[in-house]
């Protein structure tokens, strides 16, 4: 055995792991790693958690009032999706050695974050549409770059659900098409959706560049391969076009293209609603918890069962045994 | 450092070894895409017993369908190989050509051998 300092050791463990993130090899859970990357991963992995189950309330406002069968019965798997999404990035972040149950307390006490989209009202049935075009639209660019994160089950997760958002956004854009050209009072809601989602949906890529306190580290580590503003541009060139295509305008007068870099130029995002939005004071972040405490409080009865029913059965094949 | 066979595949963490369970135990899934074709890992669920898991990995991994087969088995009954000595471990012996066809020589003029 080598005589290394405790440091020494840190240091060659950390220059290797430096080393294999240089060469875009994955990083799997039982792997070394520092202690900054798995703080930064739980973090990041348990707030993107967070917003896919936070997500499913401002939808599931709409599903007994969707207008038609059809589109209830997407509504639902939708949401049923959303779910879904939550429990794999959970089951990532857990691989990290973090217990899920600490998890969900740090939602439910306000100690950890969502995404902050999910503090605004849905309004009108055309707020579904808007939601599966711009929310899952957003979600779709910024997970593609993830599904290239240095984590795997992170990476891997971000596979999984690129495939299923698909659907998502879709059927948002199908619902805000149907509205745009239906009666001049359904254009107008979809024109007022669109309105009301436009801003909050840039928020949801987070701070600019400029004043992003973890991009710098998670783009070193290569969990994040984009910044933020890249993200929003590539969000906003891949929007416009769509929202030209139903007739809709976007609520920026200064949004125009850039023959030049053939980029929407675009207006300035007010920082300071995302950072109240962000800090709890947007217009649902407390019924949105509320929600979720009591939802966490309505099942209990549901574990305790499934325990007892799980002990029961282990009785019953010990004794037949 | 080798992993103890009672690790499991290592979701202990550099601080969690020591803290309490606090749910059900956790799972891993596995799903088979088509007849005859191999399990793939798929992720993993936390359920009270073998039969919830199953249930639970349907609904997680398997509601789009695709899937005609699946397995669940405790995340701590999985032994895994050490994840530093993945050189040493996987060493294919290399310099053992004799362990491939084109080490034999075949008489010429010898064909669809």
């Amino acid at each position: 055995m080598d005589q290394q300092s405790p440091n020494t050791t840190e240091e060659a463990l950390n220059a290797a792991f430096e080393a294999r993130i240089a060469a875009d090899e994955t990083i799997e859970p039982r792997d070394w790693m520092p202690d900054r990357y798995r703080t930064q991963l739980i973090r990041m992995m348990s707030q993107h958690a967070h917003s896919e189950i936070v997500g499913m309330l401002p939808e599931s406002n709409w599903i007994t009032r969707a207008p038609s069968l059809r589109r209830k019965m997407t509504l639902i798997a939708k949401v049923q999706d959303e779910a879904g999404h939550g429990l794999y990035i959970y089951c990532g972040a857990e691989t990290l050695g973090v217990d899920r149950a600490e998890l969900v307390d740090q939602l439910l006490t306000g100690k950890a974050r969502y995404s902050s989209v999910f503090n605004y009202p849905t309004l009108t049935w055309a707020d579904m549409g808007v939601i599966g075009w711009f929310v899952d639209g957003a979600a779709i660019v910024n997970q593609t770059v993830l599904a290239k994160a240095s984590y795997g089950p992170y990476a891997r997760a971000m596979i999984r659900i690129c495939k299923e958002e698909n659907f998502h956004k879709k059927q948002g854009y199908e619902i805000i098409a149907t509205l745009a050209k239906g009666t001049a009072g359904q254009k107008a809601m979809a024109q007022d959706a669109v309105n009301r989602w436009w801003w909050p949906s840039l928020m949801m890529f987070g701070p600019s560049d400029t004043n992003s306190p973890n991009t710098a580290e998670l783009m070193r580590w290569r969990v994040k391969r984009k910044t933020n503003d890249e993200l929003r541009q590539r969000f906003i060139d891949l929007t416009v076009p769509q929202a030209e295509a139903v007739g809709l305008t976007l609520p920026d007068p200064d949004l125009k293209l850039n023959p030049d870099t053939q980029h929407y130029e675009f207006g300035e995002i007010d920082w300071d609603e995302f950072w109240q939005v962000v800090k709890g004071n947007g217009p649902c972040n407390r019924e949105r918890l509320q929600a979720r405490r009591d939802a966490h409080e309505n099942g209990r009865w549901v574990r305790e069962a499934a325990e007892a029913y799980a002990a029961k059965h282990s009785r019953a094949a010990q004794s037949a045994a | 450092m080798a992993s103890s066979a009672s690790a499991g595949i290592g979701y202990e963490g550099q601080d969690g070894a020591d803290k309490p369970e606090t749910q059900w135990p956790l799972w891993e899934v596995f799903t088979q895409k088509d007849g005859g074709a191999p399990h793939e890992h798929a992720g993993s669920v936390h359920a009270a017993d073998a039969e919830m898991a199953l249930q639970n990995a349907r609904d997680v991994y398997g509601r789009r369908g695709n899937v005609v087969s699946m397995w669940v088995i405790p995340s701590a009954q999985i032994t895994a190989s050490p994840s530093d000595q993945a050189g040493p471990f996987f060493d294919p012996g290399a310099d053992k050509i004799y362990r491939h066809p084109q080490f034999y020589k075949i008489p010429r003029g010898l064909k669809g051998f």
